[in-house]
């Protein structure tokens, strides 16, 4: 758990201008950040999440690039063992899997197999999730690949706070990291400090406490979450509610010891169940605590299918805050609430 | 010279522009989910090469798709329904604009990947030769596609195994809101052709007679075992990336819009067609009348058909039969 909370007076900004905001104050902070990626430039990013930056830095440090996802991220390969610290923009989360060699044979990899020589900060910043019925190559969560690859760091903020927090920390690192932001929480407004700030990777936040079963929630799925543990507070049910927000390295600590005290842990998360981090998480679970645990690990995620086109299938799609509290219930072995 | 089919040229790509305009008002009366890359002004490519080909030659398109499916015959129906994510689309509502396709017309699918649709045509095309069927396939693609990696590796390796491939580059001189000389150190995109022993041919995209006499020419070389080419097509689409608006954007100037819409492929196809006496105003009108007509009829079938049924969601991530056909 960490300490570094958002402070309830502190300013209000939308999480894809907390994105904009941490890259100026870094770029300004240090000269070897650089920003690159398609229509990052004078557009200001398909999502708005640069919007400003080249104003200020110009066309040296903010690089409108070719449709070359692959050389994207060699680009930010390159240049960060060689000395500077650059900021990669893969549009879509999806287009992730046209840059995977350099990600993860070469990012990954290169300071393992150098023998411990080369440094990558490389920052890989991305856009994940379901919602705008943008169909099954514009909605995809594939954090699970991406952590399955040793050498990889990988956040997953959920508020604007952790947006900035975990970008400035990811940034900041030694080693290849990657952000994943969710396209439904670009508007989302919460607190967020004016000045420079480190949400530190690895640890995870209790963004709600309770003692009747531990949720732990991922990225968009926080809210849902939320939501749901509100609505089974009426039903004299107290959820804890977990965010990761770094998936790897793991916050097992945190989860452990939440559901030593809860003895319920739920997971879920928007990507496809099988194989998810989910399954990861609740394998710790039980490896860590099965002797604490009242019922089995409950997992809710996507089911196995890629990203349906029609809002009326992609509703089904996305796990949601009443699919979450009909989860608790049947972790807790209440009897099930009929929409 | 080929010879051409003015009445048909014309007519395809009268069709598209009513489509997609009548898809754009959709779109911003928010009856259209997710998103919508509009071909309008860029009508003269599809039109011009899909008249080149037979009915069972093949296709790849891209996100920009509709034009090319509707330049191979696509039903207004399936494409309605598939834009408002009906049962009755094309793809059952699963894929929605930048997955429309029909295999029957040898369409084989716009693509939400740039760039990814050029392999699949390379595929098509080795499949073609390999059973020496004498198809053809056709890849569309955007100039801004010819940055990425797929394009390269598929045109090396159409080169180096001499398949039956024809390239069609759509250079509207963007890639969203970035502008290609931006993105690549070359005047033209023909200048990439010959590094795959490929010749390249620069054609006024806004003249429908010139793409599809190029394309033509072209073909019969791919036909005959000469290997793939490269048609680069000169062009501009007169709306946003995505969405309609076009016009007052920051990334490029409504007076270079204007000089394009001053050579709008259709309406100076029309102005040909009046002259040589093939095709009378009112005539052309009525085929405007008659698109118009089709795309609301369309639109009335796709309001009416159902939403896919939840059980839908999982049926067709697999082959369930496996058997041979
Ligand atoms: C691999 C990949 N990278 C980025 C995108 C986002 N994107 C969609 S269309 C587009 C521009 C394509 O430009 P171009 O090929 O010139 O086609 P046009 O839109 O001009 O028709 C981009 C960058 C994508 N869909 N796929
Ligand atoms: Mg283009």
């Amino acid at each position: 758990m960490t300490t570094t909370e958002a402070t309830p007076d502190a300013r209000e900004l939308m999480y894809l201008l907390a994105v904009s905001e941490a890259l100026a104050q870094l770029m300004r902070a240090d000269e070897s950040v650089f920003l690159a990626g398609e229509d990052v430039g004078a557009a200001g990013g398909v999502f708005g999440t640069f919007s400003g930056l080249f104003d200020e830095f110009g066309q040296r440090r903010v690089i409108d690039t070719p449709i070359s996802e692959q050389a994207i991220v060699g680009l930010g390969v390159g240049a960060a063992v060689s000395g500077l610290r650059p900021v990669v923009d893969i549009m879509f989360m999806d287009f992730v899997l046209v840059a995977m060699d350099q990600i993860a044979n070469q990012a990954a990899k290169l300071r393992y197999m150098f023998g411990g020589q080369a440094k990558v900060p490389l920052t890989i910043t991305t856009s994940a999730g379901a919602g705008l019925s943008a169909a099954a190559q514009h909605s995809q969560s594939l954090e699970a690949l991406l952590c399955h690859v040793p050498g990889l760091k990988v956040v997953y903020p959920a508020t604007p706070y952790d947006m900035k927090g975990l970008l400035v920390s990811c940034v900041r690192d030694d080693n290849p990291t990657i952000v994943i932001m969710n396209k439904m929480l670009l508007g989302a407004v919460g607190p967020v400090p004016e000045e420079l700030y480190e949400t530190p990777l690895g640890e995870a936040r209790i963004a709600r406490s309770g003692s009747d079963i531990t949720i732990v929630a991922v990225g968009r799925m926080v809210d849902e979450a939320l939501t749901a543990a509100a609505t089974l507070a009426g039903e004299g049910v107290e959820c804890e509610v977990i965010d990761p927000r770094t998936l790897q390295p793991f916050d097992t600590e945190t989860v452990v010891g939440s559901v030593r005290r809860t003895n319920h842990a739920l997971v879920v998360h928007e990507a496809v169940r099988f194989g998810g981090i989910g399954a990861e998480i609740a394998a710790q679970i039980q490896e860590e605590a099965f002797d604490y645990l009242d019922a089995a690990v409950a997992r809710i995620g996507a089911p196995f299918c890629p990203v349906p086109f029609s809002p009326a299938l992609e509703q089904l799609y996305v796990p949601d805050a009443a699919r979450i509290a009909e989860g608790v219930r049947g972790v807790l072995g209440m009897n099930p609430v009929v929409a | 010279m080929t010879t051409f089919d003015g009445i048909d040229l014309h007519r395809r790509m009268v069709r598209i522009r009513v489509f997609e305009e009548t898809a754009g008002r959709l779109s911003e009366s928010a009856r259209l989910p997710g998103f919508l890359h509009l071909y309008v002004g860029e009508e003269a490519v599809a039109s011009g090469v899909c008249a080149a080909l037979n009915d069972d030659d093949q296709i790849t398109s891209t996100h920009r798709g509709h034009g090319h499916l509707v330049a191979k015959g696509g039903d207004f129906k399936r494409m309605m329904a598939e834009l408002m994510g009906k049962a009755t689309g094309y793809c059952h509502g699963k894929g929605g604009s930048m997955h429309i396709n029909d295999l029957d017309l040898g369409m084989l699918g716009a693509n939400g990947i740039v760039g990814a649709g050029v392999p699949i045509a390379v595929g098509a095309a080795f499949a073609n030769k390999y059973e020496d069927n004498g198809r053809v396939a056709v890849a569309f693609f955007g100039d801004g596609s010819t940055n990425i990696g797929a394009f390269h590796e598929a045109a090396n390796m159409a080169g180096a195994l001499r398949l039956p491939v024809l390239f069609v580059c759509e250079n509207n001189e963007y890639g969203e809101y970035t502008r290609r000389c931006d993105t690549m150190a070359i005047t033209d995109i023909i200048e990439r052709a010959p590094g795959y022993g490929m010749r390249g041919v620069i054609v006024d995209g806004m003249d429908v007679v010139a793409v599809h006499e190029a394309a033509t020419g072209a073909l019969e070389g791919v036909r005959s075992g000469n290997g793939p080419a490269l048609l680069e097509c000169k062009t501009y689409r007169y709306f946003d990336h995505m969405g309609v608006k076009g016009v007052g954007v920051s990334y490029r100037s409504d007076t270079e819009l204007e000089e394009w819409k001053q050579r709008d492929p259709i309406r100076s196809f029309e102005a040909r067609l009046a002259e040589s006496g093939e095709l009378s105003a009112d005539a052309a009108r009525a085929v405007w009348d008659e698109a118009q007509a089709e795309v609301d009829g369309a639109i009335e079938f796709a309001e009416q058909s159902p939403l896919p049924e939840p059980e839908a969601l999982l049926v067709g991530v697999y082959n369930e039969t496996g058997a041979p056909s």
